[in-house]
């Protein structure tokens, strides 16, 4: 038996597409390291959605667990990332990207 | 009435992830992330996925989103200290991400346009996914909890203060 849900996967695909460009947007836009962070997440979020659309899709679990470890990923990224944003304000007392141009070339 | 709500989720994710980007003071930036996560959630209950809303709400709301906060307080960050990008800087950035926006709608435009269907309704329920994770994933499910556990002394090491010598 199939349910049949009244939206088509398309929408699914147009919305994941939508958020993960208003992320790339974010982190191309704004200079502070958090909100970049913050838009690493949605962008991961994106992808996310997108995952679970087609694992009910095609009735398959396995998607479903891999977003479970897109998850455990993304909260090992993030607690990394935001202690490195702590050492970074501690050294420089700002967390604006700008100023990490030591390593430019 | 599963359109209207998935339209009305849709647009409140949309909204709210345009105000991520877009909002001056960073407190209302993690706020408003926190309303696109929610969002999220109901769109994975509307995918019959109910442990992975669940999941979803505890750990990207409950744990990283105060993460996020507790940094920002304790940065003292909720005022906006964050110098203005030159205006061509703004223009070319939104330009890049409507462009890339843009070729991916394109590109998918195309494709036949199915409904959804659901298979197997029961998919996303606890029960079915601790099988799949426990016994095809059990693996990568063990490696994880290293990431895990490397990530959490990673973070202390990073953030310890230096001993001066």
């Amino acid at each position: 038996m199939g349910t049949l849900q009244a939206i088509p996967l398309n929408h699914y695909i147009f919305l994941s597409v939508i958020l993960f460009s208003i992320g790339v947007m974010g982190v191309l836009l704004r200079r502070n390291a958090i909100i970049i962070f913050m838009c690493i997440e949605l962008m991961l979020n994106a992808v996310n959605l997108l995952m679970v659309a087609f694992s009910a899709h095609h009735g398959d679990g396995a998607g479903q667990v891999f977003v479970f470890f897109i998850m455990a990923v993304a909260a090992a990224e993030v607690a990394v990332g935001l202690s490195i944003l702590i050492m970074m304000h501690r050294n420089t007392n700002t967390t604006d990207v700008g100023f990490l141009n030591k390593l430019k070339f | 009435m599963t359109q209207y709500v998935f339209y009305f989720l849709s647009f409140l994710a949309i909204l709210s992830a345009l105000m991520v980007v877009f909002s001056k003071n960073p407190i209302h930036s993690v706020l408003y992330l926190v309303l696109t996560f929610f969002a999220i959630a109901g769109h994975y209950l509307l995918l019959n996925a109910q442990f992975l809303a669940v999941v979803h709400i505890v750990v990207y709301a409950g744990a990283i989103m105060v993460l996020f906060l507790y940094v920002l307080m304790l940065l003292n960050l909720n005022v906006d200290a964050e110098p203005v990008k030159k205006n061509w800087v703004k223009f070319a950035g939104v330009l890049s991400g409507g462009l890339l926006m843009l070729t991916l709608v394109a590109t998918f435009h195309k494709a036949e346009t199915m409904p959804l269907i659901q298979d197997n309704p029961e998919i996303g329920v606890t029960a079915n996914l601790g099988k799949i994770l426990f016994g095809e994933f059990a693996l990568p499910f063990e490696i994880s909890s290293v990431l895990l556990l490397s990530a959490m002394i990673g973070a202390i090491m990073l953030s310890k203060k230096e001993v001066k010598k």
